[in-house]
């Protein structure tokens, strides 16, 4: 990915960008294209996809055979670069020594962030999901509709290429015909799943993923994505035909160097580089943004953490798109340590991450099946959106918003670790051993609890008073609590999951003593950290506008996932992107006005 | 501003290495105190290792198995993994180096696992010993099976060994066919799904039919 040095920056740009992620790869994306200049900083490395990405490496190209270590947490295969749940001379603190008042922090420091390895499940708020307080009185409401945000939905589901299928139920958004890129076949597992999911009442549905079933057509899509722009119709355009449609192999966290998936840097970056109105610097720590006497951000101090020195980069308006925690950390830090757009006191607070409760369950009826190639889109391909609205709407739940149910099957490539759990291996060996691992491979399912946690007054992050990075800027000290609603979700789902593992005759595997209540994953465990800055209709209750501005510094926007009022089931990416895109559009009618 | 990157994030390890070797073959000895540098503390492949390439064990961290301890290990994991129908020996997709790999690795779980392996197989030619006069590697195959089947019985040694040796054996490209796994292969066009003889068995109907949007 072409990048400048710190020296090689111009006085000033239009909008300086912090992160070239989801957020600040859809800024960059947006206004480049509509002749803004830019400059991006991103905290770690470059990264060629094309050429670094492990396409078709096996478990005996890696050491430890490709299996997850403290330096690789999602497996040695895995895109991220520099990052994990803890990146060295970037410390974070706990404010408890209580293990479930922990939060677990990932960060990845690398060129397009976590968007690299993310399981590009794209999923669309619904309705409800914007006013979530006047449903049920709990939480907070947007300060916009579903109807505010859909029109960018659809372009960011154009732009970056979704799978999947309309099924027209209830809170989980349709996308206009003709959007939706084709879904993939069901595996086995997916099959069994759905055929006995719905015996039991559990509707089982292709997933929206962003993967390209098929090529995608850039002469139609460009002229609808950038009308009356025909440079940037170009521009799109080649970058659309430049992508390759899904082969079915290699799966999608390891990143994709024919860029059949999403990832910011092979679907934001390039084009927005083509403009010549993107700068990139790397290796570029924020520390500040800068904020002049008329009270209007002028741009960014950042450490270069190729020479260690401080530097500064002016703007006539400044995003931030680090990731909640980042995006809480530079505010707070600036104004020498003071904070800035906190007038309402909320920056750091109400940040969410997802539920999460998982279950791996073996089913006979896929032992000993035929072998066939089940890679499959390299991910998921079907899952069950939350089904249960009526039933919560009536109380007859005791916790309050919904989860949907992530299915993967086992079939896959094994990778340093014993491809059956090894209690089904137990006392065998030779032929037997062999026979037996034949049998059970891939006769194991995995359902994965994905919910939405309600914001509350425990969970936030502050500035550490003593704890210091490399750098000595002060690091982030973690709040964390799951209210009731997420503990009692978490006892649900274990419930459903024995249920659908039972209707399909076999069984959840797992300790039958062990205490539902303790199945939630921890803080941040599942990396859907949103909030830290929520967006509302009024000033005095949170820390942006409905245009990702901040109340308190208007050339100042938070464009990752802090300004999100709720984090409802639906996995945050792709509202991310939907956002940022509606207040790039915001920023450049601004700019035409000459307000920037 | 890549390439100066990447010279900054040669490991010091490698470059010891390096400045090892060449000394080796002047024949120079090394000072004394860059002799003591040369072992630094072993340290893993950091958070940026190189993906695409294939490493060769003892690449990543020096192997640290005995020769004993690598004949024990030879000898068990084929008696585990034995050639026949269903694919090739543990030795001739070199399941030892796996696991010296694996027990030599500076991580937490592969340190636990060493404290289990090392004193196991010792053990475990000591009662080869007591009972057969011989090590376990010098056994006849009854002999070995007759302690196998012994450890199978519940020992925690052999179990974990057995464990690391699955991982181990069926990373191995030429064991996924005896498996079942059958991908890791291009394919064009739409995802064919899972063949009709497939679902037949399973009780399964495709429900994904149309290929169109």
């Amino acid at each position: 990915m072409p990048t400048i040095p710190v020296s090689k920056a111009q006085s000033e740009y239009d909008v300086i960008i912090v992160g070239s992620g989801a957020g600040g790869g859809q800024m960059a994306y947006t206004l480049t294209l509509a002749g803004i200049k830019c400059l991006m900083l991103e905290a770690g490395r470059s990264y060629d996809v094309a050429n670094e990405t492990p396409m078709f490496q096996t478990g005996k190209d890696a050491p430890l055979g490709g299996a997850s270590t403290p330096d690789k947490n999602f497996g040695f295969f895995d895109a991220t670069i520099d990052g994990g749940w803890q990146v060295p001379d970037e410390p974070y603190t706990q404010a408890s020594d209580k293990e479930e008042e922990q939060f677990m922090w990932w960060r990845a420091r690398m060129m397009g962030g976590r968007t690299n390895h993310w399981g590009r499940i794209s999923l669309r708020n619904g309705p409800y999901d914007f006013k979530p307080y006047s449903r049920d009185g709990l939480g907070f409401d947007w300060p916009i509709s579903y109807d505010d945000l859909e029109p960018y939905y659809t372009k960011v589901e154009q732009l970056i290429g979704v799978y999947g299928s309309n099924e027209g139920m209830e809170n989980t958004p349709d996308s206009p015909k003709g959007v939706l890129q084709p879904p993939p076949k069901g595996r086995v597992g997916d099959l069994m799943i759905q055929k006995h999911g719905k015996k039991i009442g559990v509707p089982v549905i292709p997933i929206h993923r962003a993967v390209l079933t098929k090529p995608q057509d850039g002469k139609d899509l460009a002229p609808k994505l950038h009308p009356d722009n025909p440079k940037a119709q170009e521009i799109v355009e080649k970058s659309m035909s430049s992508r390759a449609a899904c082969f079915w192999a290699t799966d999608c966290g390891r990143g994709c160097s024919i860029r059949a998936n999403y990832q910011s840097t092979t679907v934001h970056l390039p084009p927005a580089l083509a403009t010549g109105n993107l700068d990139i610097i790397p290796n570029a720590h924020v520390r500040e943004v800068i904020v002049g006497k008329d009270g209007k951000a002028k741009g960014v101090l950042f450490i270069d953490k190729t020479t260690g020195k401080e530097e500064r980069v002016k703007g006539k308006a400044v995003v931030l798109a680090a990731s909640s925690g980042e995006t809480v950390r530079i505010l707070l830090n600036s104004a020498s340590g003071d904070g800035i757009a906190n007038s309402s006191g909320l920056v750091g607070k109400y940040i969410m991450d997802t539920v999460g409760s998982d279950m791996l369950g073996q089913i006979p009826a896929l032992e000993n099946l035929p072998a066939h190639n089940d890679d499959g889109a390299g991910g998921c391909h079907f899952y069950s959106p939350w089904w249960l609205y009526k039933e919560q709407k009536a109380g007859k739940l005791d916790f309050a918003r919904g989860y949907h149910v992530e299915i993967s099957g086992t079939r896959s490539m094994p990778k340093g670790n014993s491809p059956v759990p090894t209690h089904f291996l137990k006392g065998l060996y030779g032929t037997k051993l062999k026979e037996a691992a034949r049998r059970y491979y891939g006769s194991f399912v995995h359902v994965a609890c994905r919910g939405e946690m309600i914001p509350n007054e425990g969970s936030f992050a502050e500035l550490d008073s003593e704890v210091k990075d490399k750098w000595g800027i002060p690091v982030m000290k973690w709040h964390w609590k799951w209210s009731d609603h997420e503990k009692n979700m978490a006892v649900h789902a274990q419930k459903t999951f024995s249920d659908i593992f039972e209707s399909a005759g076999g069984k959840g595997l797992f300790d039958p003593k062990r205490d539902p209540k303790k199945t939630i994953l921890k803080g941040g465990q599942v990396i859907h950290e949103v909030g830290g800055a929520i967006m509302g209709a009024d000033g005095k209750k949170s820390v942006c506008n409905e245009w990702n501005q901040t109340w308190d510094i208007k050339n100042l926007l938070l464009c990752d996932a802090s300004p999100f009022a709720s984090n409802s089931d639906k996995n945050p990416t792709e509202t991310i992107m939907a956002l940022a895109w509606r207040a790039a559009d915001r920023l450049i009618e601004e700019a035409r006005k000459g307000n920037l | 501003m890549n390439s100066q990157d990447s010279q900054n994030r040669l490991p010091r390890r490698r470059v010891l290495q390096l400045f090892a070797a060449v000394a080796a073959a002047e024949g120079m000895a090394l000072p004394a105190a860059l002799a003591k540098e040369a072992k630094p503390a072993v340290t893993g492949y950091g958070q940026d290792p190189k993906m695409a390439k294939t490493y060769e064990k003892g690449e990543a961290w020096p192997l640290t198995f005995t020769e004993k301890e690598k004949k024990t290990t030879i000898a068990l994991a084929d008696v585990i993994f034995p050639k026949d129908d269903l694919g090739p020996a543990a030795s001739e997709v070199r399941v030892a180096d796996f696991i010296d790999e694996w027990v030599s690795a500076p991580y937490a779980r592969q340190q636990g696992d060493r404290a289990l392996i090392i004193p196991g197989l010792k053990k475990l030619d000591e009662e080869c010993r007591k009972h057969f006069q011989k090590n376990f590697a010098d056994l006849a195959e009854g002999q070995k099976k007759a302690a196998c089947d012994e450890m199978a019985k519940g020992d925690h040694f052999f179990h974990v060994f057995t464990s690391i040796s699955a991982g181990a054996y069926y990373s191995d490209p030429k064991c996924w066919k005896a498996l079942g796994y059958a991908g890791n292969l291009p394919i064009g066009g739409p995802f064919p799904g899972p063949p009709e003889e497939v679902l037949k068995q399973a009780g399964l109907e495709q429900t994904v039919k149309a290929v169109g949007s």
